[in-house]
């Protein structure tokens, strides 16, 4: 073994890396958003009392929890296309984050629905709101101070997973790093520099989710 | 989907049965080698003696941290730069179980330490020893505890071994895509592999809601 290590190589693509940083924060914050309203819609519909809305988000949700992501990203990028969905690398990558993280998200915000006492909808009710008052001005917001700890953890794995958009050559931070692991043969010190870019980016999620939480919580 | 389809499944029938032979040895093997490592990481955040701890702390927030697909490409390319050489299957495999490892350990660690701290007092009362304790009292509590949240990890397991087919393992995915590439048939194939791996997980969950029913305190 004599292997030394040097990272001057990886420095001078280091800016390659923070470029490829950057679009995994923008993967994954785009595919955020879209997912809370993906999940949230489908969310409410879980908690419905009526079949027709119950049954196919209860189906949308065991299927793509049940299915690995990989084969979601695949599928949408070199199937669809069949169906005539024409999508760049970057859309069907971010479309399929968002279908993927809106499922998860569905089950999160499921649970933060039930966790809201009905005598907040009722109160909404007497001070006579209509339905969708009562959801958007009382029960979602009660609902998100929930939800708030496994709302930041599938932040912080959908971050994670902006890592497969380097299969279909999206250039996010894995896929840099691989690019500048064939070009340097500086394979080590590229997958350290990588995964600690990685590292340091989900505690930073994690900190800042806490500060939320913290600034959020129910004062006592 | 018409005919042609079938037909060029049954021409494919070996390799995609191989495929995911491939597959559930991946997995198997993932969960088996990382639970065992798993559980010494539990133990080791939970009962470790503090530089233990901190290390095996920091061991599993950086392997947290760290996408499972970077841990496989790093795995494969950093083990035969330093002169291990192994192949995909196992380089991904050792990046799997490191994965699976992470998890079962914080799985653990949240298990031991929601036993309340009177069962270990009632122990020490009747003169067990730490061993006998945790054989007798703590162990078969966490199991309870950890066991349905295991078999989640374990439907994980089974849709991270899709990530070796990057680094040229011949699981189900990566023999789906071969056979894509000669048949044009994306839609159709990648259909089937993602149908086969929903029936897999799918089972694996319900089995996990089984284990959950089973196992639930009875009130």
């Amino acid at each position: 073994m004599t292997y030394s290590l040097n990272f001057a190589a990886v420095w001078r693509s280091f800016d390659l890396l923070l470029q490829g940083l950057a679009l995994s924060l923008g993967l994954a914050i785009v595919a955020i958003l879209a997912g809370c309203v993906i999940g949230l819609v489908t969310a409410f519909g879980l908690v419905s009392k009526s079949s027709v809305l119950r049954k196919p988000a209860g189906l949308y949700v065991t299927i793509i929890r049940n299915t690995p992501i990989l084969v979601l990203v695949l599928f949408s990028y070199f199937a669809l296309p069949e169906l005539g969905v024409r999508l760049g690398k970057i859309e069907s990558f971010v479309l399929t984050l968002a279908i993927y993280s809106g499922a998860y998200l569905a089950e999160v915000f499921r649970g933060g629905l039930i966790a809201v006492p009905p005598g907040q909808r009722e109160a909404g009710l007497a001070i006579g709101l209509t339905e969708m008052q009562i959801r958007t001005s009382i029960i979602i917001p009660l609902m998100l101070r929930n939800v708030l700890p496994s709302l930041g953890s599938t932040m912080i794995s959908l971050f994670k997973d902006t890592s497969l958009a380097a299969a279909i050559a999206v250039p996010e931070l894995t896929f840099e790093a691989r690019k500048i692991n064939v070009e340097t043969f500086r394979v080590i010190e590229t997958w350290i520099v990588a995964s600690c870019l990685y590292v340091a980016t989900c505690s930073l999620l994690a900190a800042l989710m806490r500060a939320v939480e913290r600034r959020l919580a129910v004062p006592r | 989907m018409d005919f042609g389809f079938l037909d060029q499944l049954w021409v494919a029938r070996v390799p995609l049965l191989k495929g995911l032979g491939v597959s559930i040895s991946i997995s198997l093997l993932s969960i088996v080698v990382g639970t065992v490592l798993g559980v010494f990481v539990g133990l080791a955040l939970t009962y470790g003696y503090r530089p233990v701890k901190w290390l095996v702390r920091g061991y599993t927030d950086f392997i947290r941290g760290t996408p499972v697909l970077v841990l496989v490409l790093a795995s494969y390319y950093v083990l035969s730069t330093v002169g291990i050489d192994l192949g995909p299957f196992q380089a991904g495999i050792l990046a799997l179980a490191v994965f699976c490892s992470s998890h079962v350990g914080e799985l653990v660690r949240g298990a031991l330490q929601s036993i309340p701290k009177g069962q270990t007092e009632a122990a020490k009362a009747i003169g067990l020893t730490f061993p006998q304790t945790f054989a007798y009292v703590l162990g078969p509590q966490a199991l309870r505890q950890a066991l349905p949240a295991w078999v989640n990890t374990a439907a994980e397991m089974v849709k991270a071994s899709t990530l070796l087919s990057i680094i040229g393992v011949g699981e189900l995915l990566l023999r789906t895509q071969e056979v894509i590439s000669r048949t044009f048939m994306s839609l159709e194939f990648y259909f089937f592999a993602g149908f086969l791996y929903f029936v897999i997980n799918y089972g694996i969950e319900r089995f996990g809601r089984y284990v959950e029913r089973k196992t639930a305190v009875p009130s």
